[in-house]
């Protein structure tokens, strides 16, 4: 007789260290093959999106297929550009933080076609409402590579005024939201920011990104169903980049079902694209933003990609996946696919790209150059620690007042402040270390 | 002015804020059609449209994310959260999120939202229908915290809160809702009709953020409480006849330290009471607010009267509620010491 006790099921990768990659798990489809439905189909007749894999690139570096964007070579280049200075600037400030002058980084390298691309697709007055690993969004809405060092040195400069870690930016007039160290909580309220627009009547929309680990998160089903209900004129992303630190993607429940297929099941598009190929990725935006725009709903987007580097500075993913598995990863790098289809195109040559990563990174260092002279964690210029008590409040409550004042007595009577300022920075250091899961 | 309960007092604040200001909207769980499962919402939906008063899903934390993100849009959210028991859904969102928005993106960003929240004890609702968490929010800075006593105050302070460019953490006494409340559940109710504070304006008006009220005046102690235990605290006085001055604090953060200073170094005893568990509660914050200001002048040690340090039992609940009795012996204790 059988036993009919219930068993544990608990998924675990493919490949550990010292294996052979096995990427076989990755449902492809050729590029070119998934129809285009028009922007106003229902959920059902988009339904067969979730489960493909729109691709537009082929092998050859070809654009095909009805998901085509037919956009301009100058429009390649400058795509191009962005994707090499969000690797440059990823490259030089995980080199800074090896030199202790940073505490902590997150560097975006494989995945940048996912924030450029879909940046581009978006028009200026869209919210953005990034995760920690989109700063690609802020290479192409111009913000200057200073403003983001600074950020990350917590220097006098420090648009966050020293109260957040490295990587958590925002850029109000630029339209992105304050990036939260939380997993998963912009998704639901960029719904929010989306319904208001509807009530407003505007013609914005907005964009929201959280990795596939935070889908297990009550906010992503907040998300999905506030977007579905009011059908919110949102795009919400999931970066499906295979690893959330060490917790591979079948942990946020994939093994049976696609990211996207969460999609139709709250009654919205799911579509499931190469989120290495710029054009898909460029062409499921559009897509999905004139959609929005037209009060059709929000589209949950799911990019396959796969994050090539360390989950962050504290984290070693040689001890979770085999080292070399990024080149086994069948959709490739961003960055040469679309210099590849420039190639192909006529449009672009390895002289002229590495001219161009030369001239990036020239950039990049006079940006730290600067950068550097409004202080480091460690060195000064430092931040006035009387700034901790502003904005808590908009108007300084008299309690905060007092506690102000109470520090600058105390500082004023601890002339070796400026010692603690480093030891400071040492902790921080130290302290940052395995903190923030991923999604 | 009219007679009003707390019910229509809240109701009418947010009627005269839909009809101000444009950018006022209400959204929780069943506040729209239905008006709410204390009514206080009630017929607002009907008047203003379901863009002006959205019901929502089931989902405090999507609640509270999505009140950001309209927040942040330029909307001000008056977002329901059913019962104050039900907030911790969304706790990380009020917490990492709505308290430190503005801090965080150096006023770059901020999210002006209104969560009013019923909460306490005295209607039979057992564990997880009677809590008073409002010292888990003040220990968060960034948020303002308000728990109104009466009708007057009610309307009046939920007008300033929605008005605030910060967020505001409502509490809503439910015990209260329908009449003053003095701590013997076995008395007929008496309606706020018979109270002074039921006479309220039926136009615009506001009760500042951030000032206490001297509820009774007195020589000999002060009494510093708020919400549903203001009334519990002046049954306790005319039970004992001690001269008591009662402090209604209101708003428990930011908090009106001025008052409770003038009262204490005045009477020099003094006796903190709240429902909400003692241990860790929001008068340890008050006694030791005081004793900082006022030590010089005490003549006793100061006292607190709270809900026990257990959770709020259904089958027990009269005994678990500081009652008028528990406020006497501690006012006692006061007299006698020193």
């Amino acid at each position: 007789m059988m036993t009919q006790r219930s068993r544990l099921h608990v998924p675990n990768p493919p490949a550990r260290p010292g294996d052979k990659p096995d990427f076989s798990y990755v449902r492809l489809s050729p590029a070119g093959a998934v129809p285009r439905p028009q922007v106003q189909a229902t959920a059902t007749e988009t339904a067969g999106l979730a489960t493909s894999l729109v691709r537009v690139l082929d092998d050859e570096g070809t654009a095909v297929g009805p998901w085509n964007p037919h956009l301009e070579p100058s429009d390649l280049q400058v795509g191009l550009r962005h994707m090499l200075l969000t690797r440059i600037f990823d490259e030089r400030m995980q080199r800074m933080q090896r030199q202790g002058r940073i505490s902590f980084y997150m560097k975006s390298t494989g995945e940048e076609a996912v924030s450029v691309a879909q940046c581009t697709a978006l028009l200026p007055g869209d919210m953005l409402f990034p995760s920690y690993r989109n700063q690609g969004l802020f290479v192409v809405r111009g913000r200057s590579l200073t403003d983001l060092m600074c950020q990350c040195l917590s220097n006098t400069r420090d648009m966050c005024k020293g109260r957040q870690m490295p990587v958590m930016y925002h850029w109000a007039k630029g339209n992105i939201f304050s990036i939260s160290g939380n997993l998963a909580t912009q998704f639901p309220q960029a719904a929010g920011w989306a319904m208001a627009a509807a009530i407003k009547g505007e013609d914005r929309i907005a964009c929201s990104w959280i990795g596939e680990g935070s889908t297990a998160e009550a906010d992503f089903h907040h998300a999905l169903t506030f977007a579905a209900v009011y059908r919110a004129p949102v795009i919400l992303n999931v970066v499906n980049n295979q690893w959330a630190i060490s917790t591979f993607q079948g942990f946020a429940a994939a093994e049976e079902a696609t990211f996207a297929s969460r999609g139709p099941a709250y009654g919205m598009p799911g579509i499931r694209v190469d989120g290495n190929d710029f054009l898909a990725v460029f062409a499921v935006t559009q897509w999905a933003a004139e959609r929005a725009r037209l009060s059709a709903g929000p589209t949950l987007i799911e990019h396959v990609t796969y994050r090539a580097s360390a989950h962050s500075t504290s984290d070693d993913p040689s001890r979770y996946r085999p080292k070399d598995e990024w080149q086994s990863w069948p959709l490739g790098d961003p960055i040469l696919r679309l210099k590849q289809h420039l190639i192909a195109l006529g449009e672009w040559s390895e002289d002229r790209h590495v001219a161009l990563t030369r001239e990036l990174e020239a950039h990049v260092t006079a940006c730290w150059k600067e950068a550097v002279s409004f202080g480091t964690l460690a060195d000064g210029p430092s931040l006035d620690p009387a700034t901790m008590f502003e904005d808590v409040f908009k108007q300084m409550p008299a309690h905060l007042l007092r506690q102000r004042e109470q520090l600058r007595v105390l500082r004023a009577l601890q002339p070796q402040a400026a010692h603690a300022a480093s030891a400071g920075a040492a902790a921080l250091e130290a302290g940052t270390r395995g903190i923030a899961k991923e999604g | 002015m009219a007679n009003m309960n707390m019910v229509q007092a809240l109701n009418s604040a947010m009627d005269i804020m839909l009809q101000r200001d444009p950018r006022v909207v209400i959204l929780g769980e069943d506040v729209g059609y239905f008006g709410g499962v204390f009514r206080v919402t009630d017929g607002l939906q009907r008047k203003y449209g379901q863009h002006r008063v959205l019901d929502s899903p089931i989902a405090e934390g999507g609640i509270v994310a999505a009140a950001i993100g309209m927040g942040v849009n330029g909307l001000k959210p008056v977002a329901e959260i059913q019962f104050a028991d039900y907030i911790y859904p969304a706790f990380d969102q009020v917490v990492s999120e709505l308290a430190r928005l503005r801090y965080r993106s150096a006023g770059e960003f901020s999210a002006a939202v209104t969560l009013r929240t019923p909460c306490g004890g005295g209607i039979r609702g057992g564990q997880t229908h009677s809590q008073s968490p409002e010292g888990i929010f003040t220990h968060v800075s960034g948020i303002k915290v308000v728990m109104p006593s009466n009708p007057y105050d009610a309307k009046g302070l939920l007008i300033s809160s929605i008005e605030d460019d910060d967020p505001v953490v409502f509490f809503e006494p439910k015990r209260i809702y329908n009449g003053p409340f003095d701590g013997d559940p076995n008395k007929p109710a008496i309606p706020w009709s018979a109270h002074p504070k039921g006479e309220v304006p039926e136009g615009y008006f506001t009760v500042p953020i951030s000032r206490a009220d001297v509820v009774r005046p007195g020589d000999d102690v002060s009494i510093l409480t708020y919400g549903t235990m203001v009334h519990v605290a002046e049954a306790a006085v005319r039970q004992c006849g001690i001269d008591a001055e009662i402090i209604d604090v209101r708003t428990l953060v930011p908090l009106d330290v001025d008052t409770l200073y003038t009262s204490v170094c005045k009477t020099g005893r003094c006796v903190v009471v709240h429902e909400a568990t003692g241990f860790g509660g929001y008068g340890a914050e008050l006694v030791a607010t005081v004793q900082e200001a006022c030590f010089w002048s005490l003549e006793a040690p100061i006292q607190r009267v709270t809900g026990w340090d257990t959770p709020y039992p259904h089958a027990f609940e009269w005994e678990y509620f500081p009652g008028p009795a528990r406020i006497a012996q501690a006012l006692k204790n006061v007299m006698e010491a020193g």
